[in-house]
């Protein structure tokens, strides 16, 4: 007996006994670290004219902060590693290609790729496409972007959420920025782009303006392709039209294109700007965007988010890896992770520490509210599943010692005092006076 | 009357950008018969040499009225370099297939080509405007206008004249009017085909590459730019015939005074109105305005 212990002791030299029981333990482990896994498929433009603008900064987000979250580097209550334990895995899609391929594209991250919740889109048509699949797929659906009002006033959703407010607040805004600056308005001219964003942008700021300024006049009402590149022709039109302000809606390489050639004609010497969406442009452009342009955010975001020690980290994490401060797009993708984090950690705790189902997850996050960088966001809208936040207006300086667009004259705004009450529907809203809105 | 200068003032100058890039378009498809999808590839990456060079030139303290020549070297560097690589590496291997096949072959290099410049200038925006206010403002029917403009509307007068000299007046533009007329018989009398077909399409690349880069100092050049300026550069080389010079430079003027028109007018009928324009054209001329009547070979 003694002897066939030897044998067997020499035969299983201790290296091997301890690759062995290695081996075990790992075989034993691994449907406890698959388990252990949260896939989160993030779905942004990667090419594309909203690459650089939007899906690009949003998905660097992405990056830098389930990194953190993983390593449990974010601040309290969001310090646990992972998602309360579970190690957080990404796989990022790029949103170009139009609807129709999105829809497929989300499909694959559900069915093949397996993904516990999808974080995406920027486009509008793109979200009003996938909510109604996932919906029927029964699956988990985070809208970190988009800003069409319509996709929670038209339709009810169990499994899908938009987790930043929707355009109405930023047109709302800047005509409540307008009105309490006491800015002069009595004609104003108009340049949209001419789709979904565009044209709601272009309304919602248009039924404010009767709201607050009764008998301003709208003069050059122009709605350029999307992606026109060339405005010489609308700056012309707009120069014929004398005005106290120009609204905007562009975005992106739009955008800087019109404040570049506009700006080369002297147009922003005669109008007020007023931008609805314009902070991303601000670092790119530098000294060549015009001073004293009226601008927001989509929310209280970059130079005009709030000070926090949760934005304090966010900012400077982002600022580190990216050489170049956050603005809307990585704020709303943020703000989207970190409310994915808190419903996913209240119903593992509901669940006894498991991974949660796509029902109780849905649960979880529906009617919730947490903190953001950008402030507190709050399920308010669409029977729990639309958020509301604060916003915030500032105007454009350039900083020649700091070589950057500083903001001046902030104004903030509550998310009750710009966003519709949970009863209307946003057009409604802004039709009927703002009924219930609590403005300071 | 003021009105009426400042339709026909900018509707010229976004005639004179359509038309450096149009011409491109029907010199490839008079001498080649193929329809360049990838054309509005080679225009982007124009942009983006166009603005890598004149950032350079701005960089090493050079006045930005001299940035111009940069654009032009930029258009020149992106014909030498990626004119015969496609045409010689890729479409040279599909000549006398089918043209459909040859349209896809292009809309292939179309998304290779996107892929490329993102690769090369990376998605960040790229501003050179400091040329594009280098030439001062003039004041034009109580407008104020770039001076810029108004170089444009005398670049693509240039370029109109120059490749109508050439294609007229030089002893190689004599074997380019041959080879369209019939590639076979040009063949037969001793003309190296394949070598105009490759200078036809560098001169196609050229005319793409310089519109893209004398746009770049007017825009943010970043990615997406190929596929707007291909819709509207075919709607202008159908209105005026494909492969006629003169068709592309009135195509142009019609695109852009119908919609400098409409954004003055009737703003929402802006792009309503050069396509009603098309249409009513062809109806009356299936062929464009200046297509040459084909003998039909049986």
């Amino acid at each position: 007996m003694e002897i066939a212990e030897k044998k067997w002791q020499r035969r299983f030299r201790p290296q091997w006994r301890h690759a062995l029981l290695a081996t075990a333990v790992a075989i034993a482990a691994a449907p406890a670290l698959a388990q252990e896994t949260f896939k989160v498929g993030i779905v942004s433009f990667l090419s594309g004219q909203a690459a650089e603008s939007f899906g690009v900064p949003a998905v660097n987000g992405a990056k830098v902060l389930i990194d953190a979250f993983n390593k449990g580097q974010a601040p309290a209550p969001y310090n646990k590693p992972g998602f309360a334990g579970m190690k957080i895995e990404a796989v990022y899609v790029d949103e170009a290609g139009g609807a129709t391929k999105q829809v497929q594209e989300m499909r694959n991250l559900y069915e093949r790729e397996k993904v516990d919740a999808v974080v995406g889109y920027v486009g509008s048509g793109d979200c009003l496409a996938v909510a109604p699949v996932a919906e029927e797929m029964k699956r988990f659906l985070i809208l970190y972007d988009c800003g069409t009002p319509r996709i929670f006033e038209e339709n009810k959703y169990q499994y899908v959420f938009r987790t930043a407010s929707h355009a109405t607040m930023d047109n709302v805004a800047l005509a409540r920025y307008l009105k309490m600056r006491n800015v002069k308005v009595e004609r104003y001219n108009l340049i949209n782009q001419d789709y979904a964003w565009g044209q709601d942008s272009r309304k919602d700021f248009v039924l404010s303006m009767e709201q607050l300024y009764k008998g301003a006049k709208v003069e050059a009402d122009l709605l350029p392709k999307f992606g026109a590149g060339q405005y010489g022709t609308e700056i012309s039109a707009l120069s014929t039209k004398p005005a106290d302000i120009l609204h905007s809606s562009l975005w992106g390489g739009d955008l800087q294109a019109f404040i570049l050639q506009a700006n080369a004609r002297g147009v922003f010497q005669k109008q007020q700007g007023v931008f609805s969406a314009a902070d991303h442009v601000l670092p790119a452009l530098g000294d060549k965007m015009p001073n004293g342009v009226i601008l927001g955010a989509r929310g209280a975001y970059g130079l005009m988010s709030p000070k926090s020690a949760l934005n304090d980290w966010w900012f400077s994490l982002y600022e580190k890896a990216n050489n170049v401060y956050p603005v809307q797009a990585p704020y709303r993708m943020a703000q989207a992770l970190f409310g994915l984090k808190a419903a996913a950690e209240k119903a593992m705790a509901a669940n006894g520490g498991k991974k949660p189902t796509q029902e109780q997850l849905a649960a979880a996050l529906k009617g919730s509210q947490w903190e953001s960088p950008a402030g507190t966001i709050r399920m308010a809208l669409g029977d729990g599943q639309q958020a509301i936040q604060d916003t915030a207006i500032g105007k454009t300086r350039y900083d020649a010692a700091r070589k950057m667009v500083m903001l001046d004259d902030i104004q903030r705004f509550g998310a009750a005092c710009v966003n519709p009450p949970a009863n209307m529907k946003s057009e409604d809203w802004i039709k009927a006076g703002f009924p219930g809105a609590k403005c300071p | 009357m003021n009105l009426l200068l400042t339709i026909l003032f900018d509707g010229i100058t976004y005639a004179s950008w359509l038309f450096i890039v149009a011409l491109g378009l029907t010199l490839v498809f008079g001498v080649l018969k193929i329809l360049n999808i990838a054309h509005g590839s080679f225009y982007a990456v124009g942009a983006y040499a166009g603005a890598s060079l004149v950032g350079w030139m701005l960089s090493m303290q050079m006045a930005p009225a001299f940035t111009v020549v940069a654009l032009f070297a930029a258009a020149v560097g992106v014909a030498v370099l990626l004119a015969p690589l496609t045409e010689r590496g890729i479409l040279r291997m599909f000549y006398g297939r089918d043209e459909v096949l040859l349209v896809l072959v292009t809309y292939a290099m179309f998304l290779m080509l996107e892929d490329i410049t993102k690769l090369l200038w990376g998605v960040n925006p790229y501003y050179v405007s400091d040329t594009y206010q280098a030439f001062g403002i003039l004041n034009i029917a109580g407008q104020s206008y770039v001076g810029y403009d108004v170089l444009l509307i005398g670049l693509a007068i240039g370029c109109g004249l120059l490749t109508w000299w050439v294609l007229n007046r030089t002893r190689q533009g004599k074997i380019v009017t041959a080879v369209i007329h019939s590639a076979e018989v040009a063949s037969s009398m001793g003309v190296n085909v394949s070598r105009i077909y490759t200078l036809a399409f560098m001169g196609g690349v050229f005319f793409a590459a310089l519109g893209g880069a004398l746009t770049a100092p007017m825009i943010s050049v970043q990615p997406g730019l190929s596929v707007g300026v291909i819709i509207v550069s075919f709607a202008v080389v159908i209105i005026g015939g494909l492969g006629s010079i003169e068709g592309a430079a009135i195509g142009a003027l019609i695109v852009g005074l119908s919609r400098a028109t409409a954004v003055h007018i009737w703003p929402p009928a802006e792009l309503f109105s050069i396509y009603v324009v098309m249409a009513v054209i062809l109806m009356f001329r299936p062929e464009g305005m200046f297509q040459r009547i084909q003998a039909r070979k049986i």
